[in-house]
């Protein structure tokens, strides 16, 4: 059995799920990551609750306008990723390639404007560990805002630097027409950042 | 442990040459990116515009989980995947609104 025939069956529908292997791997680790985002978000949703004023209203101490154009770069690069995955469905290896490299391109530019805001937040003390806004001896808003940006921040990255790889073998032809699990599962995985995105924004800027 | 042989493999229906890739349909992409777009700035407008507090934040939760909901269907192509992917998938969702729920009640 070839390399590529090989590649072939790996696409094929599993019985059970009806999906093959590696997209249901995908699939199952994505469900784990709702579970981690929801303790984060379920921690957040508590402390805000139960402190209400150890976190300020929304646009007081976070950049709103420049985070909603963050929001607008992360649905736009979700925009190309599936392109890339429309386009090699139609076989299109130049498509391929130049919405995957948009897509790492504007996963990098969302996160260079989230070191941006880190900076300029910290410029005005608003730190971790920031005394700003405590609740029970604890910074409460700091160190829940850090650690939800933050760990979305780190997948963002680990989703980057995926990519980059995905246009690595992108330009060595690994993917064709009928064989490119790998395109959809690196989309599966960046679309769910997005979809995480989604929600923290609302929940962390805009309420 | 069964040694995985070529017979097997020829056994596993899903290894069959002659079953086909099923084809999916295509989304209109542009038009979820839109509805995504002018979603956010709805959002936007809710928050700042000074309704009540419980009314924005029903509305902005309703509206993260409507965007949600788009991309997972449309970009992630769940709406295209099988039933029972989909019941897998959703399976977790009321477990993550327990777990909020359990500890929100602490307070």
């Amino acid at each position: 059995m070839t390399t590529a025939s090989v590649a072939l069956e790996s696409r094929r529908p599993m019985p059970g799920m009806g999906v093959y292997n590696m997209k249901l791997g995908m699939w199952v680790f994505l469900l784990s990551e709702v579970m981690f985002f929801t303790s984060l978000i379920g921690a957040y949703i508590i402390l805000r609750s139960a402190h209400p004023d150890a976190f300020a209203e929304p646009g007081v101490v976070l950049n709103v306008p420049l985070t909603a154009f963050n929001t607008f770069v992360l649905i736009c690069s979700s925009v190309t990723m599936v392109k890339a995955f429309a386009a090699i469905e139609h076989g299109d290896q130049a498509g391929l390639k130049r919405w995957l490299i948009a897509t790492a391109l504007l996963g990098m530019f969302f996160v260079g404007v989230q070191v941006v805001e880190y900076i300029k937040l910290a410029e005005h003390g608003f730190v971790p560990s920031a005394a700003l806004y405590t609740a029970a001896g604890a910074p409460l808003y700091g160190m829940t805002f850090y650690t939800m940006t933050g760990f979305h921040g780190a997948h963002v990255s680990i989703g980057v630097l995926c990519l980059w790889f995905t246009v690595i073998q992108a330009f060595r032809g690994r993917y064709t027409r009928n064989s490119h699990g790998g395109v959809e599962i690196m989309g599966l995985y960046w679309h769910f950042v997005d979809l995480v995105w989604i929600i923290l924004f609302t929940i962390v800027y805009l309420i | 442990m069964q040694a995985h042989t070529p017979e097997h493999a020829m056994a596993d229906p899903a290894a069959d040459p002659s079953v086909p890739i099923p084809e999916k349909p295509v989304p209109k992409y542009m038009l979820v990116f839109l509805g995504l777009f002018v979603l956010t700035l709805i959002e936007l407008g809710v928050a700042f515009v000074g309704l009540s507090r419980a009314t924005t934040i029903i509305a902005l939760v309703g509206l993260a989980i409507y965007k949600a909901i788009l991309v997972a269907l449309y970009y992630m192509h769940l709406r295209f995947e099988p039933t029972r992917l989909r019941v897998a998938v959703l399976a977790p969702l009321p477990l993550a609104f327990i777990l909020v729920l359990a500890v929100l009640t602490e307070f």
